[in-house]
C-alpha cells in the first residue's frame, strides 16, 4: 500500500511541554488509521500539524510522496487534506449549501450560483449515504447531521485525506452506528481516513491500523484485527485496565437528596422538566439516562440553584433547600460536578491552585480576615494534583486553560470530591475523557457511594449509567418515563425508554 | 505571575519607545531637531524640583483615573465614566471645602471622603443597571458623565459663583490640599498631598486585587461570571461593589485635581484626565504599579510639553502626538508580543538548532 500522507520525526513543543516528540507515522490509501491516545497525548496536537494549523519545530511532512510545508489550512486544502472538527465550525443561521461553499462561492460576476452547487451537493450525498437536505439551515438539524455537513464540506473540496477529531464525542448511540456506516463508504470510495479517538470500541469497528500515542511518543503501530480491545488500553495508558467499575452490592440509607414535583422553566421560558420526583438515598448512585436535551440540565440546574424552580420541592438531607442560594447549598453539603467544565467549572485565567479554592477561597485555611493565604493555597494544590494525578506544565501555577481537557476535568472532580460532600451531582463527569482518566474517576465515585454519600450522575453515555448506577431514572421531554434496577435492565430497555416508550409503573 | 509582569512591563516599554521614535520622527519632519526636542522635553518635565514637583502634581489625579479604570477592567467592567465620578468627587469636595469652616486637619479627610463617596455614587448607578437589568456599562458610565457635567454646570453659578463666569469660588487654603511644607520643598510647585492619597491608594488596591478574597472573587466575576456563579459567589454584588471602588477612586482624583492641583471648578469642561486614564491603564497593562509608572512618564510629557515649545519651535501638540502614539502602540500590544515571541524563539532555536 503506497502511503497518501507521511509524517517524519515530528517535534513540537510548548512552554512547558513536549506534545510531539520525534513522532512518525504514515496513511496509506484506502486505510483507516486510529490515532489513539489519552487526553494530552498529543494526537490533536499532531493532526493540527498536519492540518497546517500549528508549525513543528522539527520533522517532514510528505504528501503522495512529496515534501511539503503546511503552513495554514488552506494548504493543507489544497493538499486534499480536510479536518472535521470536535466543535464543528458552522455558520447556524446558513444552509446546509451556504455553509459549504463558504470560501469558494460559485458565483457569475457578483450573483451567487447556488442551484447547480445544491445539485452536486445531493449527488454526494447520496453517494456517500449522508443523507443530508442542502437547503435545510443548519440551527435546524440535528449534531449528527451537523456533523455530516462538516463531511460534506471535505467531500465537496475534494479532500482524500479526511481527518475526524474526536467524532464521535456529540452523537447519540445511533448516529454512532450510522457514523461508522459512513466512513466505511468513505473507504470503499478510496479516501484514507485517521480518526482521532480514545474509544476503544470505535478503533475496533472501523480502523485497520491504529497508532498508539502516550506522552508525546508513539508507543506502537498495531493491527487492529489482531489486537484485543484490553492491549490497546494497555498501550495507551501504559498499564493494565480495567473496564467493567468493580463494586460491592449498595446499601443505601436515608435519603439524602428529594426531588417532589418538580417543574422547571428553561431559558426560552418554557417547561423544560414537568412534575419531576426522584430521590437519592446515602450509599447509591442514581444514574440519569436520557437523550441531550430532555431536561438534564434544567434539572441539574435546578437542583444546584443556578436555576430557579416554577413548583416543586427540593430537599437536602431532609431541609427544603428550593429557594436557597447556590452557596449556601455548598455549604450545605452539596457538590457540583458541572456539564460545561470550562463555561462553569474552572476560571480559566485563574491558575490551578485558585480553581482548586473557587469555593473554599473565603474559608479557612485558605483565607484568615479577608486575606488569602498563599501557602495553604499551595499546599492544597498540590495535594490534589498528586491525588488525582492532573497533568500540566507548571504544576500549581499553570493556567487552567493550558490544561488539556481531561486535566481540567480530573481538576474539577478533585476539586468537588475533596469538599467530601453529601450529595455529589456529577454532569457528564467522563466527558471527552481517555480509559484511564474514565476508569479513575468512575473508581472515584463509587468510593463515594461506598462511604455512604448520595451520588446522582447524570450521564449521556448509557453505557456509564449502566456500569456506575444502582438505579435508573429515564427522562424524556422533561419527564420521568421510568425507574429501573440498573441489575435487571439493559441497553434495550433504558434505549426504548429514553425514546420515549413509557414504561408500565407497576410495583 | 512573575514571568507574566516581565513580559508587561518589556510590551510597555516598547510601546513607550516605539512612541517617541514616531514624535521623533514628526519632530523631524517640522524640520527640527529631535535631540534637542526630548532633551527640551524631559528637561521640561524633570530639570528642577518645582518642575518635578509639577510632573508629580500632574501625575497624580492621572495615577487614581488610571487605577480607576485599571481596576474595573481587572474585574471585567470598562468604566469610561471617570471623567464624570472625577467631575461629582471634585464637586463634593469643593461644596464642603467652600462652606464648612474647619482647620484643615480635620477639613482634608471629610473632604477626601465626600470626594471618593460622590465617585462612588456616581460609579454605583452603571453598577446597578449592570447587575440588574445587563445594561452595558460603557454606555451608562458615558450618559453619567454628562449628567455630571451639566450638575456642576447648574449647581456651581447657582451656589458657588466665583469672580469668572466660568469658573468657581477659589476654596479656602485650608480646605486645599497644598500644603506649605510640599510646596517649599518643591520650590513653589503645584505638588500637594493627593500625591500621598494616590500612593496610598495603589498600595491599597494593589493589596485587595492580589491578596485579599475580596479581590479573588472580583477577579473570578470578571474572569468568568459563570464559573463564579457557579461557585456561589454573589456576582452581581461584585459587579456594583466593583464600580462603587472604581467610582471612589476617580472621585479621589477629582478631590486632587480640584482642591489639590487647582482651585477652582472650571464649568464647561469634561476634565481629559478621566479619558486620560484608560491611557494610562492600558499602557500599565491593568497593574496598579504600573498605573504609577505610566502616569508618571504622562505627567512628565504633559509639563514638559511647554518647555520644549518655548525653547524650540516644535510645537507642544506634538507632546500629545506622542502620547496618542504611544496608546496606539499600547493597545496593540498582542502585535508587539507577538513580534517579540517571534525574536524570541529565533535566537534560543539558533542556540539549539543544528
Amino acid at each position: 500500500m503506497e502511503p497518501v500522507v507521511e509524517m517524519l520525526h515530528i517535534r513540537k513543543e510548548f512552554p512547558g511541554i513536549v506534545a510531539n516528540d520525534d513522532i512518525s507515522l504514515s496513511l496509506g490509501k484506502g486505510e483507516v488509521l486510529a490515532l489513539l491516545g489519552e487526553n494530552g497525548a498529543g494526537k490533536s496536537t499532531l493532526m493540527s500539524v498536519l492540518f497546517g494549523l500549528y508549525k513543528p519545530e522539527k520533522g517532514t511532512i510528505r504528501v503522495r510522496g512529496k515534501e511539503v510545508q503546511i503552513g495554514n489550512p488552506n494548504v493543507a486544502n489544497a493538499l486534499g487534506i480536510g479536518m472535521v472538527h470536535q466543535h464543528f465550525k458552522l455558520v447556524h443561521n446558513f444552509t446546509v449549501t451556504e455553509n459549504i461553499i463558504l470560501g469558494l462561492e460559485p458565483q457569475i460576476g457578483f450573483v451567487l450560483t447556488l442551484a447547480a452547487t445544491s445539485r452536486r451537493i445531493r449527488e454526494l450525498s447520496e453517494k456517500y449515504g449522508l443523507n443530508v437536505d442542502p437547503e435545510a439551515k443548519i440551527q435546524d438539524i440535528s449534531v449528527g447531521m451537523q456533523q455530516r455537513v462538516e463531511i460534506l464540506k471535505m467531500l465537496y473540496r475534494n479532500s482524500d485525506v479526511l481527518i475526524f477529531d474526536e467524532p464521535t464525542a456529540v452523537l447519540t448511540p445511533q448516529e454512532i452506528q450510522e457514523l461508522v456506516k459512513i466512513i466505511r463508504n468513505l473507504q470503499h470510495e478510496g479516501k484514507s481516513i485517521i480518526l482521532i479517538t480514545h474509544k476503544l470500541k470505535e478503533i475496533k469497528a472501523i480502523a485497520d491500523r491504529c497508532v498508539v500515542i502516550r506522552r508525546g511518543r508513539v508507543i506502537d503501530t498495531v493491527d487492529v484485527a489482531t489486537t484485543t480491545e484490553s492491549r490497546m488500553a494497555e498501550l495507551m495508558v501504559g498499564r493494565e485496565v480495567s473496564f467493567s467499575v468493580e463494586k460491592a452490592a449498595s446499601n443505601p440509607g436515608a435519603v439524602l437528596l428529594e426531588v417532589r414535583n418538580l417543574t422547571v422553566r428553561n431559558s426560552r421560558n418554557i417547561q423544560a422538566l414537568r412534575d419531576l420526583s426522584l430521590s437519592v438515598r446515602a450509599g447509591e448512585i442514581v444514574g440519569v439516562a436520557g437523550v441531550e436535551g430532555n431536561g438534564q440540565t434544567e434539572l441539574v440546574e435546578a437542583l444546584t440553584g443556578l436555576r430557579s424552580a416554577e413548583s416543586g420541592t427540593i430537599l437536602l438531607d431532609g431541609r427544603d433547600i428550593t429557594k436557597t442560594k447556590i452557596r449556601d447549598r455548598i455549604l450545605a453539603g452539596m457538590a457540583h460536578i458541572p456539564e460545561d467544565r470550562q463555561k462553569r467549572g474552572l476560571i480559566l485565567d485563574y491558575s490551578l491552585a485558585d480553581n482548586f479554592i473557587l469555593e473554599t477561597h473565603d474559608r479557612a485555611p485558605f483565607s484568615r480576615n479577608g486575606f488569602l493565604q498563599p501557602a495553604a493555597i499551595l499546599a492544597n494544590a498540590q495535594r490534589l494534583i498528586t491525588a488525582f494525578d492532573v497533568r500540566s506544565g507548571e504544576g500549581a501555577s499553570s493556567k487552567a486553560r493550558g490544561l488539556s481537557g481531561g486535566n481540567q476535568q480530573k481538576a474539577i472532580v478533585g476539586r468537588e470530591i475533596d469538599s467530601n460532600p453529601d450529595v455529589l451531582i456529577a454532569v457528564q463527569p467522563t466527558r471527552g475523557l481517555d480509559v484511564g482518566s474514565i476508569e479513575y474517576i468512575h473508581k472515584r465515585l463509587v468510593e463515594q457511594r461506598d462511604k455512604g454519600k448520595a451520588v446522582l450522575l447524570v450521564s449521556l453515555e448509557l453505557d456509564e449509567i449502566l456500569d456506575l448506577s444502582d438505579r435508573i431514572a429515564v427522562i424524556c421531554r422533561g419527564e420521568l418515563v421510568g425507574l429501573v434496577e440498573a441489575k435487571t435492565t439493559n441497553e434495550n430497555e433504558i434505549g426504548l425508554l429514553m425514546a420515549g416508550v413509557r414504561q408500565e409503573i407497576t410495583a | 505571575m512573575k514571568f507574566r509582569s516581565g513580559r508587561e512591563l518589556t510590551v510597555g516599554l516598547t510601546a513607550v519607545a516605539l512612541g517617541l521614535l514616531a514624535g521623533a520622527i514628526l519632530m523631524l519632519l517640522t524640520g527640527n531637531n529631535p535631540i534637542d526636542g526630548y532633551l527640551y522635553l524631559f528637561a521640561g518635565g524633570l530639570m528642577n524640583m518645582e518642575r518635578l514637583g509639577n510632573t508629580l502634581a500632574m501625575a497624580t489625579p492621572l495615577v487614581l483615573t488610571g487605577l480607576s479604570v485599571a481596576f474595573a477592567f481587572r474585574t471585567g467592567l470598562f468604566n469610561i465614566g471617570a471623567s464624570g465620578q472625577v467631575l461629582i468627587g471634585g464637586l463634593c469636595a469643593s461644596a464642603l471645602g467652600l462652606t464648612l469652616g474647619l482647620p484643615q486637619p480635620v477639613l482634608l479627610p471629610i473632604l477626601l471622603v465626600a470626594a471618593a463617596l460622590g465617585g462612588a455614587v456616581w460609579a454605583v448607578v452603571p453598577g446597578l443597571l449592570k447587575a440588574r437589568f445587563n445594561v452595558h456599562e460603557v454606555v451608562s458610565t458615558i450618559m453619567m458623565n454628562w449628567i455630571a457635567y451639566w450638575v456642576v454646570y447648574y449647581t456651581v453659578p447657582a451656589f458657588f459663583k466665583g469672580s469668572f463666569e466660568t469658573e468657581s469660588r477659589m476654596i479656602p487654603p485650608a480646605a486645599s490640599l497644598k500644603i506649605p511644607q510640599l510646596t517649599d520643598l518643591f520650590a513653589g510647585s503645584y505638588i500637594n498631598l493627593g500625591v500621598l492619597v494616590a500612593a496610598a491608594s495603589v498600595v491599597v488596591i494593589a493589596i485587595v486585587l492580589n491578596k485579599t478574597v475580596l479581590g479573588y472573587q472580583l477577579k473570578a466575576v470578571g474572569f468568568n461570571r459563570y464559573g463564579a456563579e457557579y461557585a456561589g459567589i454573589n456576582v452581581n454584588r461584585n459587579i456594583v461593589l466593583s464600580m462603587m471602588i472604581a467610582g471612589a477612586l476617580a472621585g479621589l482624583g477629582g478631590a486632587c485635581l480640584y482642591i489639590g492641583y487647582a482651585s477652582s471648578m472650571q464649568l464647561g469642561v469634561l476634565p481629559s484626565i478621566g479619558f486620560d486614564g484608560i491611557a494610562v491603564a492600558l499602557l500599565a497593562a491593568n497593574s496598579p504599579v504600573g498605573v504609577v509608572g505610566s502616569a508618571f512618564f504622562f505627567g512628565i510629557l504633559q509639563t514638559g510639553k511647554g518647555f520644549m515649545n518655548a525653547m524650540t519651535n516644535i510645537p507642544p501638540e506634538i507632546g500629545d502626538t506622542i502620547i496618542a502614539t504611544i496608546i496606539y502602540f499600547a493597545a496593540t500590544s498582542v502585535l508587539i508580543e507577538r513580534v517579540y515571541d517571534h525574536f524570541r524563539k529565533k535566537s534560543r532555536g539558533g542556540k539549539t538548532g543544528v
